[in-house]
Formats: structure tokens, sequence, C-alpha cells
């Protein structure tokens, strides 16, 4: 009997054993709810941040005077901009009149996959600036699609698109010097830019193929909206 | 608390006997994919450093609470739990660094140096040796992967530092080779980590095949001496 005692059956060290692993669970659960709960607030602002800092990298200041994250066109899935998912594009506007547009595109054809880009172009279809924001290109090798990994730091290769617009170049230029266009490209690594020049390339072409319904959104309703901010 | 010698053992373990890459070949996922560079494989290691020593002073600590045949799950939790800490903590206090740390600490989840450590040793001692232990493993992987990126990335595209001015904008990646070396794709690509590993861990055996011959040629040659000393 005293045996039975000291060594409890196996039911009840199955249910100490659940008991104690239960406990665990809760506390760290629990610390973690908090952890998040902190959190939360400074991380929501640091991503903001981040996109805003992305933004205005291709967005010069002078364009936009009002909140253009809030100020939303949503964008449906469109082929022509790579997006199999539905997007938005952010509208900046200078007293009210839309001055330029940023939204994304993805070129499906990157060396590794998709390279997802941000892009931001004027109301008269002069392409402000363009921003890899995701991809999986060779490091070291086609990765210098990202300013910050581009060894060339004056001239980065990405910036080549700064200023262009359909009118300046004719259809055949959108390619890589390689393939008889403008574009330079690194030895080794044709793939990766290829794949963004023709992203690029036919987002333009699709904006100016939907300009009218992308500028023309009812600027006077929306605007009254946005008085209180 | 600590003694001298019960340091130094957990210093030379973690540095060089038991290098986590070089002789336990733990957390190869993390260290494949990482170390085409030489500055990604420190932050790498960094970030381990820092989760490993949170998370064996959190299990010594509670060592006593836990459960001999409940002990795995429980170290599962504690770690993931920590590290998703840390990686809150750090998006939401050190922003900067997150940006350069923050893509490696969720690699450490995955990474089996971490529970291996808490199995093997923080569940067996106090919190301060625990800590210590979590380190200096750390720092072993630490010079490893620095050297196992410095020579991937020099071999691969001729530069060394390649990504520091993300840590400290203030520096700039160092040219070894000349710009228009036409860079060796394999030591970059996944391959080629497990092709210079190799290579250092031949080194590491090396080192220590020799250091072991010397160290028995110099006993025989002591012995001798006594011997012929004695008579």
């Amino acid at each position: 009997m005293s045996s039975a005692a000291k060594t409890p059956s196996p039911l009840r060290m199955a249910a100490r054993t659940a008991l104690i692993l239960f406990l665990f669970v809760i506390a760290f659960t629990g610390l973690l709810a908090a952890a998040y709960q902190w959190t939360r607030p400074a991380v929501e602002a640091a991503a903001l941040a981040e996109k805003m800092k992305l933004i205005s990298e291709v967005l010069p200041s002078e364009l936009y005077d009002n909140d253009f994250l809030s100020d939303v066109r949503p964008l449906a899935a469109t082929p022509e901009l790579g997006l199999e998912q539905e997007s938005a594009a952010y509208r900046a506007r200078r007293q009210g009149v839309i001055t330029a547009l940023v939204f994304e595109a993805v070129a499906p054809d990157g060396y590794s996959g998709k390279i997802r880009l941000l892009i931001a172009v004027a109301a008269d279809g002069t392409l402000l600036g363009v921003r890899v924001t995701q991809h999986k290109e060779t490091p070291g090798l086609g990765d210098y699609i990202e300013p910050r990994k581009d060894k060339n730091k004056e001239h980065p290769w990405i910036r080549q698109f700064d200023g262009l617009s359909l009118a300046a170049l004719g259809e055949h230029d959108w390619r890589v010097k390689k393939d008889g266009g403008r574009f330079d490209s690194l030895a080794g690594a044709t793939i990766t830019p290829r794949a963004i020049i023709r992203a690029v390339h036919k987002a333009l072409q699709h904006f100016a193929k939907h300009r009218a319904e992308w500028l023309a959104d009812g600027t006077r309703e929306e605007k009254s909206d946005d008085q209180p901010r | 608390m600590i003694s001298r010698a019960e340091f130094k053992e957990i210093r030379d373990n973690g540095v060089w006997h038991q290098n986590t890459s070089l002789v336990q070949i733990l957390g190869l996922c993390p260290l494949l994919a990482v170390t085409s560079n030489m500055v990604n494989g420190v932050m790498l290691s960094l970030a381990t450093i820092l989760v490993m020593a949170i998370a064996n002073v959190a299990v010594a600590a509670l060592r006593n609470l836990i459960p001999h045949e409940i002990r795995i799950p429980v170290f599962i939790l504690i770690v993931a739990a920590l590290v998703t800490v840390v990686d809150l903590v750090f998006n939401a206090q050190f922003h900067e660094l997150y940006q350069v740390l923050g893509i490696f600490i969720p690699l450490i989840v995955t990474n089996c140096i971490v529970l291996a450590r808490v199995e093997a040793f923080a569940n067996r001692n106090p919190p301060l040796q625990s800590a210590f232990d979590g380190v200096f493993m750390g720092v072993g992987m630490l010079w490893t992967l620095a050297l196992l990126g410095g020579l991937r990335e020099f071999i691969g595209g001729g530069t060394l530092f390649a990504g520091i001015d993300m840590v400290i904008p203030a520096l700039r990646p160092w040219q070894i080779l000349p710009e228009d070396y036409p860079g060796f794709l394999l030591a970059i690509l996944p391959p080629g980590a497990f092709i210079v590993l190799g290579c250092l861990i031949a080194w590491k055996n090396w080192v220590e095949a020799r250091t072991a011959a010397r160290r028995s040629r110099g006993q025989s040659a002591t012995t001798l001496g006594k011997l012929v000393g004695g008579a």
C-alpha cells in the first residue's frame, strides 16, 4: 500500500504531465500575446514608414500635397500588369488634381520567379521611377536591380527608367542593348533586366490605354471626402 | 557561480571542439541559404547568439519544473515563443537593425542548433553556464559562417564585405579582384556552400590530426627524456 502511494498510477501521472504542459502553453501563449499587443503600434508605424520611404523614392515630393496612402484606386487582377490578385494604385494629387499614380506590377518571368515592382507614372505618362520590392534573383548576380545591392552607386541600374515614356522610346528600344534596345545590363545576367523592361513597358502601355479611366475619378466628390483630414 | 576551468571548457567546446557547423553539422538550412556573403553569415550568427543565450537561460531556469517525458514539446514551445518575442521586439524597438537582421530571426526557429543546446546543455546546467554555452556555441558559428561566407563571396564575385553598407552606411564593400572578374556562380549557389563547408571540415580535421600527432610525439619525447634522465 505504501509503495502505491509513492508511485502514482499511470493515469494520475498522465494527468499531471498534461496539466504541466497545459500550464506551459498558457504561460507562453500569454507571453506571446502580451509581446504582440505591446509591439503592435510600433510595428505598424514602421511598416507604414517603410512603404512611404519606398514610394518617396519614386515620387518627388513637389508632386503631391495629399495623403496618397489613403487615396486609393482599387485595381482588379490585371494580367497586363502581371497582377494575379487585386491591388491598388495610390493617387498623388496637388491641389486636388491627380499628378501621378503609384502602383504595383509584377514581372512574371524573372530568372527565379516573379519580380514585384513599384512603378510611379506621372499623369502625362512619363515614368517617374521604378523600384523592385520583392525578387528571388541570384544573389551577387541578378540582384543589381536593387539599388542598394547595385555596385554602381552613382547610377544604379533601375534608375535608367527615370523620365522615360512611350513617346521617348520606340517599340524596339524597350530591350537590353544586347537585343538591340537602349538598356544596359550586366554580362551574365540579362534574363532579369529583360523581364523588368518587359514588365515596365507593358505597364506603361496599359496606363496609356486606360489613362482617361485612371485619371478621371470624380475629383470633386473625393475632394469633399478628403477635406476633414 | 562558475569556475575558471568550467568557463574555459564551455568556451573551447563552443568555439572549436563542438563547433556547431564543423563538428555537430547542425542548422545547415540557414547556413547554406545565407552564407553567399560574409556580412549575411555574421548577421545570422549574431541573431543566433542572442536567441541561443536567451533560450538557454530560460530553459535552465525552468529545468526543474519540466517533466522529463514532455521536455521536447516544452523546449520547442519555449524556443518558438522566445524567438517570436525577440522578432517582435526587434521590429518595434530597433527597426533599423531589424531590417538587417530581421530576415534571419525566423530562420532560427527552424534551426536545430537551438533545440540541441537546450536539450544537451541547458537542461542539465544552471542559467549562468547555459548562457555562456549559448553565446560561445554562437561564436563558434560566427567565425565559421564568416569564413564560409567570405570564401564563397571572394570566389564567386571577387569581393568581401558586400552589403556592409546596409549595416554601417559609411562603409563600402571591398572589391579585391578586378571589376571585370566574371564571377564563379557555383560558389554563390547552394552547392557552393556544401563544397566550401566540406573543405572547411577537412581543414579542421587536418589541424586536429596535426596537433594530435605533435602532442603524442612530444609526449613520447618527454617520456624518453625521463627514462634517459632516470637512467
